[in-house]
């Protein structure tokens, strides 16, 4: 690595961390109820909503109407972009007239995009409308991300209400997260998106006559509107099936740059407004390092392993699957962000990475994506650790334990061990039942320990609402489209409902004030034992698997082996 | 009820609002300060799309700069990359080929840099490096039954299109294949 590797590293960590405290501080205000600087522009927008859909803005809903509130609107989403899907042969905008989409593979894609995971078993040039893409995709989009923080908010108000009965109300938060936050900030990028060379129109595509005289069919869309949200919203689901490899979703560095940035930039903020909120600003600068100090040993790991020589291709630097404007610096870097965050949209394919990228990619997804993490998603997934930390320091000295106030509990702990080895269990058991499945196995491109990775990668990655893939692996197939579907719905719900679970049974609790004995979740000691039940959780689960996997690839990688 | 009342409401004017106005106001905005670039930044020459600045085309003939290896095959009707894995026996027999088969074509040369081997992410990478595009200029001059003294004509040229990191730092020098292949034509048409 040169020293322009390392500048555009820590300019990269540099901006995330001065741009998070005052965003951080501004989405404080919105889900206060403060009035910004934005209120003047689209405050009326809020309030037409409000009247015409019947809106009480002072309504408060306990957390089981809350639950049902988000799991309707959830529904809907999902009917939404299935129906698009199976009947777009046959409406607007859909200039390649391109066919319906199969059930099983529209099944798949709905909720992909309901639960932001935005898994892609298509690719999208070659199978959906501009329709399809606009009106059901762009609409996931903004509504899945803005789910997450409803839920983090709910969880937010559990914490600081004492005795109450309620926890907000779902509509209004989400209403706020969409025309606040992710509206705003998606015009921005998608016009510099565009300035930059992203497309952004409903011609059809065009077929150019090369120098040589190939004819090219080259795709169009609008894209810009609907990568902004992508990665704003932590989706990731791109618009073509490079992804944002494609140069046109990524024309760039500086698109490249900017749209890494979004990845993460509303997630880091939101650990600042939970500390606003909360009133709880040192725990949440010192929950901000530990995501931070994860984030870079995880990049690290990542830099060190794909840079050094690799005997099974003879080559010192691999650049398949990478994209020269990008390079490798940027490639890990990107891939490391989409698996911190839930994003899982890809500027190089993560098949082709050294096996230890690959597995720090995928070893972050299993995590939790709390490393920043899923918009909303990062910060209650984060949350459910921290009760289990504090849970497990009040083992340890034989006390209740308290968080911000409140005591922590059996039903916390249930709810939050529930969230967190849903996951876990869905991930193992779905990447069991395809290594024994022949029809399952038949999808693989890669051989030997790759293969196992190609399989467990996918069931991560739809469990955790990722949806970045080693996308060798054919996962248009009804197996990996139903298995791979139910898994991103469990995934999703399980760790949604336990945790607006908490956010109630917190919510109900009265003020316990901390005393000498309460354990401190500002300090040192606290991140060091945070960071240490995240990683002894994850690694506990995984270690076996992974050491299948990439581990001993790289092993044998090392030996010069090929498969 | 209510609830489920209230969630229909929400989500078709939202719908209309995120999956509408707004990707339509984007393409408005678009289409009057960034007309070219919202429309794929396409080439035209005689009034004929060649191509996207954008897009990578293929490139085969001796006396064009070649672009990179590419699993689609240079075809965007869909897009992708190879996806084969680290320790693949098939990803090792392709860059064995594609090390032959460039050496054969450049009288020899084994410094063949790594761009040229590997196969890119989109399969569409409208670039390769400096490096890769200096390797290449010894077999166009031969392909243009051209003198051997025109070679600092067309280093300087390739120099000329080095695109540099964006604000000076952000991604990799690098040359756009299809604007060079043209510059190219050009300049050697201007010649004759």
């Amino acid at each position: 690595m040169s020293v322009h590797d390392f500048a555009q590293l820590i300019i990269y960590i540099v901006v995330l961390v001065l741009l998070a405290p005052p965003l951080g501080q501004y989405m404080a205000d919105i889900f206060g109820g403060r009035r910004t600087f934005l209120h003047p522009a689209v405050g009326w927008l809020e309030s037409a909503l409000n009247r015409l859909c019947g809106i009480n803005t002072d309504e408060e809903m306990g957390w089981k109407k809350y639950s049902m509130a988000l799991v309707w609107f959830n529904i809907l989403g999902f009917a939404a972009v299935i129906v698009l899907q199976l009947l777009q042969k046959w409406l607007p905008l859909n200039p390649q007239k391109l066919g319906n989409v199969p059930p099983a593979l529209a099944f798949n894609t709905a909720v992909s995009f309901m639960t932001n995971t935005n898994w892609q078993s298509y690719a999208g040039e070659t199978t959906l409308s501009y329709l399809t893409q606009m009106l059901g995709l762009t609409v996931q989009n903004f509504l899945s991300a803005a789910t997450g923080m409803a839920v983090i908010l709910a969880l937010i108000r559990g914490i600081i209400r004492k005795t109450a009965l309620t926890i907000g109300n779902f509509w209004v938060d989400l209403t706020r997260s969409v025309i606040y936050i992710l509206l705003p900030l998606s015009l921005i990028l998608a016009l510099i998106l565009v300035g930059q060379g992203v497309v952004q129109t409903f011609a059809p595509a065009i077929k150019a006559v090369g120098v040589e005289g190939t004819i090219q069919e080259i795709p169009l869309g609008p894209v810009a509107s609907q990568v902004a949200i992508k990665q704003l919203g932590t989706n990731g689901g791109g618009f073509f099936n490079a992804n944002s490899a494609h140069p046109f979703e990524n024309p760039t560095a500086l698109s490249n740059f900017a749209e890494s940035l979004a990845i993460l930039l509303i997630s880091a903020a939101l650990v600042f407004a939970f500390g606003i909120m909360a009133n709880a600003r040192k725990h949440a600068a010192i929950i901000f390092v530990v995501m931070l100090l994860m984030f870079a040993a995880g990049l690290t790991l990542s830099l060190y392993s794909e840079y050094s020589y690799n005997p099974s291709l003879g080559v010192q630097t691999n650049l398949e699957g990478k994209e020269m404007r990008f390079g490798v610096t940027n490639s890990i870097l990107w891939s490391v962000v989409t698996t911190d965050a839930s994003n899982g949209s890809v500027d190089a394919m993560h098949s082709s990475l050294s096996p230890l990228s690959g597995g720090i990619a995928m070893f972050n997804i299993m995590l939790g994506e709390i490393i920043f993490g899923g918009v909303g998603a990062g910060m209650y997934g984060m949350l459910l650790f921290v009760l289990l930390t504090v849970f497990l320091a009040g083992l340890m000295v034989g006390r209740t334990p308290e968080y911000l106030g409140k005591k922590i509990e059996a039903r916390e702990v249930q709810m939050a061990i529930l969230a967190i080895l849903g996951t876990n269990a869905l991930i193992m058991i779905g990447s069991a039942v395809a290594c024994v499945l022949p029809a399952a196995l038949a999808s693989l491109a890669n051989k030997g320990p790759h293969g196992l990775s190609e399989i467990l990668y996918a069931f991560t990655s739809a469990a955790g609402n990722n949806g970045s893939a080693f996308a060798g692996l054919n996962a248009n197939t009804d197996f990996y489209n139903i298995a791979l579907g139910l898994s991103m719905l469990i995934g999703r719900f399980v760790v949604i409902i336990p945790s607006l679970a908490i956010a109630g049974s917190l919510a109900a609790k009265k003020y316990s004030p901390p005393s000498t004995g309460t354990f401190a979740t500002d300090n040192i000691t606290f991140a060091v034992i945070l960071a240490a039940t995240i990683l002894i959780v994850g690694a506990l689960t995984f270690f076996p698997a992974l050491s299948l996997g990439p581990i001993i690839e790289h092993f044998l990688m090392r030996a010069g082996a090929i498969f | 009820m209510k609830t489920v009342l209230t969630s229909i409401k929400l989500f078709l004017f939202m719908t209309i609002l995120t999956g509408l106005l707004y990707p339509l106001f984007i393409t408005g905005i678009a289409k009057v300060f960034f007309s070219e670039k919202a429309g794929g930044s396409m080439i035209k020459q005689n009034g004929i799309i060649i191509g996207s600045e954008l897009i990578g085309q293929n490139f085969s003939e001796p006396q064009y700069f070649w672009p990179r290896p590419s699993a689609t095959n240079y075809n965007a009707m869909p897009s992708g990359g190879s996806n084969l894995g680290p320790t693949s026996a098939e990803l090792k027999k392709e860059i064995e080929n594609r090390r032959k088969q460039l050496i054969s074509a450049n009288g020899g040369n084994e410094n063949i840099p790594a761009d040229l081997l590997f196969g890119s992410a989109s399969g569409l990478d409208p670039d390769i490096s400096p490096q890769a595009a200096r390797y290449q200029v010894d077999r166009i001059l031969a392909a243009r039954d051209l003198d051997h003294s025109l070679k600092t004509l067309l280093l300087n040229l390739i120099d000329e299109h080095i695109e540099r990191p964006d604000l000076g730092v952000l991604g990799e020098p690098r040359i756009n294949v299809l604007k060079l292949n043209l510059a190219l034509d050009s300049l050697l048409k201007v010649r004759k």
